[in-house]
């Protein structure tokens, strides 16, 4: 009589029970904005396949094809492109797929390195503390007096610097990110100690040290779990700066090579004929990105709200 | 083999520092201030009994829990656990697996106490592991089903998560984890302060069964005299971190000797109903 | 005589969440006279700090009063509870520090009540504030400081003052001596009953302790899952109580007096349900001893003090004889 009479809900049930898909069924916003996030993440993932034509594909182009506006059959070859063509005569829609796939891929491995990196200097500075707790926390004060972006190139020049110069280009992506990997683990690292200092009070912590658990183990099976959710919260903010720090960097030509453009190169490329007319090759790479960036920031924003009731 | 006792204390001390920062101090020209926790206590517990340690707010009770335990240091004295030494100041602390096994703790608090992400059956499973008592995983299982029995919990109770309990149930899972590595000694540090009175008897007829069934010995913290005198074979009452006074259990209760103990007895609001 | 102090009929109180709504209090009616001390006894859950911020006006959004009435000398008050709150009600919290501004003296805050509800001159408020503070046994000279420096104790009988000040007409007390020791813990409840009885103040005093309640308590009410399940003079209830609930928490609250080490407690077998997952009918029967077929089916109705079929023509063939026992 003490207990339910029911068998333990499956996992599918206790997701679909939660407060949290309860919630998000009910903020549109936040349903639109997961839809515009899955929707670029899949075109990014199926380029191949649906994207017309292959953009790094030299025998596809046709420098007769350049400039075409969108809509509009070429004067020449007659050929025609939703999004018109750049200078090249590269069809627009699909080097935007592909830069989308290139911006995507940045974005979200810049931030599994921050997180990485974030996470595992908060857990130990929270639980070990002492002198490690300072060192570890006085490099994050002194990493966040400077705009990350800053730090990025600096890390991206340096980084360039030890990397052979034949392999650059090929480098370049990995460059890219753990320059802005390495420009944005303080947030994480912030708040996950904040987080274990409040866990490693509680008493199942001390019920693991009662039976000889090493502190590697408990940071890692007892503290992690709990402290992961404010870590998706970041890390989806986090993503959407990524992001814009990609775009940054590879528009002011530190980032993406050219043989591989990402939204940030191709905006780069745009840039320069917008005031020639050819506006269509500056404005839908920069509405992509802004749409991207922008889905998920309210996703972030919506999903820092829900997790974290103290704050309504 | 009655005779030696199974835990014993002598001279345990514990100051905490509670002087301001070392610079706060040269800048204001403060002195090093150091609060006494526990002030040289002694007592013991023979083999299957009970000893409370009473006291109110700030009398060191927790703390000389936590030292028994080995979770928190004591700067002197001696502990010995079943003839092995836990502590004393010249080898400093002598926690190994072997002793850590015999020893468990239940906690205060049924919401903290059990890690909000682990499923029970995992929980309980985890000082299984950890010492190795069971390797075969079916056998692991069926000791897990067991431990939510003897507890008054069920076997399909393992795969849902502590919030779907209620305060007392979870406190039972709290006591299941600590039966699971086969302890002989459970230090028991307010087990019953956050549960609801309904749920305390339960609770505590609940680990006098145990006791009787598994002769385990306990070492019961409590600031309740009702619930000390219900628990206790013996009684040590303690106050600013001594201990004023100790004594069977019922010898305490009807003479006791230190007016602070007789004043302790008087606040407890009492009622002219209930049990007897 | 005229309308009762404070008249509460028929109180329900709800808490709309995601997927359902909640009724946290359910038909809860009571009366309390001038100068009486009312406990409200019951476990976390049962409503009983509800039915006093349902009072005061202070319950937390969104939960909300959906039927029933709150009046206070009879004027209806359910509506407009900020009208009377810290004047014609006082209220006291667990936590002094809650009622405290940290950053003003003791002797200020005093003085600034005893201003605003009583529109007495600076000297006037001051003299009473000194006097206040005598009352609840606190040096006047200690008024220049701030609450930081007292101890829980001490912080508590400052609330008291407090909440005295505008010489309220009902003084509503949650929990306050939970997070107190026993030895201070009987000190100001005494104080608290011996000022209130001297002004003539009605008090409600929520605890979980039937200690408390026995010790403190004209005339107790025992909430079990948000309904009032028995109601009476605390020396008859703590005598005979007659609803098994009741009877029950009695019996498993070890008695200093009358246990031992030998004792096995009587005990209430499960839990309180949560509110989410109510029984039907009586909503203690899964957990009653004396429960018969009807308590599963039909809610008792609160009569002569007690809510259970055993007193009610429901269940007056079989349930006359049972016993009491938990």
């Amino acid at each position: 009589m003490d207990r339910p009479d029911t068998s333990p809900p499956t996992m599918m049930q206790r997701i679909l029970a939660s407060d949290f898909v309860f919630d998000f069924t009910r903020a549109p916003l936040a349903m639109l904005a997961a839809a515009v996030v899955l929707f670029l993440f899949i075109i990014a993932i199926l380029a191949p396949l649906v994207a017309p034509t292959n953009p790094f594909d030299p025998a596809s182009l046709n420098l007769m094809n350049g400039f075409t506006p969108p809509m509009t059959p070429n004067m020449f070859t007659g050929q025609s492109f939703v999004m018109g063509t750049d200078d090249q005569g590269r069809d627009l829609l699909s080097a935007i797929i592909y830069g989308l796939r290139v911006s995507l891929f940045v974005g979200v491995m810049s931030v599994l390195l921050a997180m990485g990196i974030g996470v595992s200097l908060g857990l130990v500075a929270g639980y070990v503390g002492g002198w490690l707790d300072n060192l570890i926390m006085r490099i994050a004060d002194i990493q966040l007096t400077f705009p990350s972006i800053l730090i990025a190139m600096l890390i991206f020049g340096v980084l360039r610097g030890i990397i052979p110069p034949d392999l650059r280009d090929e480098m370049a992506i990995f460059v890219l990110i753990a320059a802005i990997g390495l420009s944005e683990w303080v947030p994480f690292a912030r708040t996950v100690r904040a987080t274990t200092l409040v866990e490693k009070e509680k008493e199942y912590v001390q019920a693991a040290r009662l039976i000889g658990l090493r502190r590697g183990q408990i940071m890692w099976r007892h503290i992690l779990p709990n402290v992961i959710g404010p870590v998706l919260v970041i890390a989806t903010i986090t993503l959407a700066l990524a992001i814009i720090a990609e775009a940054t960097l590879s528009f002011l030509g530190v980032g993406a090579p050219p043989t591989e453009p990402s939204l940030g190169t191709l905006i780069r490329i745009g840039q320069d004929y917008l005031f020639s007319g050819e506006w269509w090759i500056l404005a839908f790479p920069a509405v992509t990105l802004l749409a991207l960036a922008l889905s998920v920031n309210l996703l972030g924003d919506w999903l820092k709200d829900t997790l974290n009731p103290r704050l309504k | 083999m009655a005779d030696r006792p199974y835990l014993d204390v002598t001279g345990l001390s514990r100051h905490f520092d509670i002087s301001d920062p070392f610079l706060a101090r040269v800048v204001s020209g403060g002195r090093k201030r150091v609060l006494t926790a526990v002030d040289d206590v002694s007592f013991s517990i023979a083999k299957g009994q009970t000893y409370a340690l009473v006291g109110e707010s700030g009398s060191g009770k927790s703390t000389i829990a936590r030292m028994i335990v080995g979770l928190e240091r004591p700067d002197s004295g001696r502990i010995l656990i079943d003839g092995q030494t836990a502590f004393d100041e010249a080898g400093g602390q002598a926690q190994d697996d072997h002793l850590r096994q015999k020893l468990q703790m239940v906690f205060q608090s049924p919401y903290s106490s059990l890690n909000p992400r682990w499923r029970v059956g995992d929980i309980l499973m985890e000082p299984i592991k950890a010492f190795g008592l069971i390797s075969e995983r079916g056998a692991q299982r069926r000791r897990v089903d067991e431990l939510l029995e003897q507890v008054g919990l069920s076997s399909p109770d393992a795969a849902r998560f502590p919030h779907e309990f209620s305060g007392g149930q979870r406190q039972r899972i709290s006591i299941a984890r600590a039966l699971a590595s086969n302890p002989q000694f459970i230090v028991c540090d307010e087990p019953t302060s956050a549960l609801d009175v309904s749920v305390q008897a339960q609770v505590l007829n609940l680990l006098k069964q145990l006791q009787r069934d598994l002769q385990l010995t306990y070492l019961f913290i409590s600031h309740d005299m009702a619930v000390v005198r219900v628990m206790a074979h013996r009684i040590g009452v303690l106050k600013d971190g001594r201990l004023v006074e100790e004594n069977e259990a019922g010898k305490l209760i009807e003479s006791p000797q230190q007016p602070y103990t007789r004043m302790l007895m008087e606040s407890t609001p009492r009622f002219a109903g209930g049990v007897g | 005589m005229t309308a009762p102090l404070l008249d509460v009929r028929d109180l329900s109180v709800e808490f709309p969440l995601r997927r359902q709504r909640l009724q946290a209090l359910d038909g809860i009616s009571f009366s309390l006279e001038a100068g009486e001390v009312l406990g409200f006894v019951g476990e976390s859950g049962a409503g009983k700090s509800l039915t006093g911020a349902a009072i005061m006006g202070l319950l937390e959004p969104p939960g909300r009063i959906t039927a029933g009435t709150i009046a206070l000398q009879g004027r209806r008050i359910e509506d407009d509870a900020a009208s009377v709150r810290g004047g014609e009600i006082g209220m006291i919290f667990q936590d002094p520090l809650t009622s405290l501004n940290p950053l003003r003296t003791v002797g200020d805050q005093l003085v600034e009540t005893i201003q605003l509800h009583l529109g007495l001159s600076g000297e006037a408020a001051e003299a009473r504030a000194i006097e206040l503070l005598e009352e609840v046994g606190i040096d006047p000279e200690r008024r220049s400081a701030f609450p930081h420096e007292f101890s829980g104790g001490m912080r508590q009988r400052i609330v008291i003052a407090l909440a005295l000040a505008p010489e309220p007409k009902l003084i509503i007390a949650d929990e306050p001596t939970t997070a107190l020791d026993v030895s201070i813990q009987a000190q100001v409840l005494a104080l608290l009953r011996r000022l209130c009885k001297e002004r003539g103040a009605a008090v409600i005093l929520i605890t979980h302790d039937m200690g408390v309640i026995a010790e403190t308590t004209d005339r107790v009410a025992v909430l079990y899952a948000g309904r009032l399940v028995e109601e009476g003079p605390t020396a008859d209830v703590i005598a005979a109580p007659r609803h098994p609930y009741t009877a029950g928490l009695m019996a498993s609250t070890p008695n200093l007096d009358a246990v031992s080490v030998d004792t096995v407690l009587p005990q209430i077998p499960g839990s309180m349900p949560g509110l989410t997952a109510l029984p039907s009918g009586c909503r203690f029967h899964p957990r009653c001893g004396d429960a018969m077929a009807e308590c599963a089916r039909i809610a008792p109705e609160f009569a002569d003090g007690v809510a259970c079929h055993k007193y009610s023509a429901v269940g007056s063939m079989k349930g006359k004889g049972a016993s009491n026992g938990g």
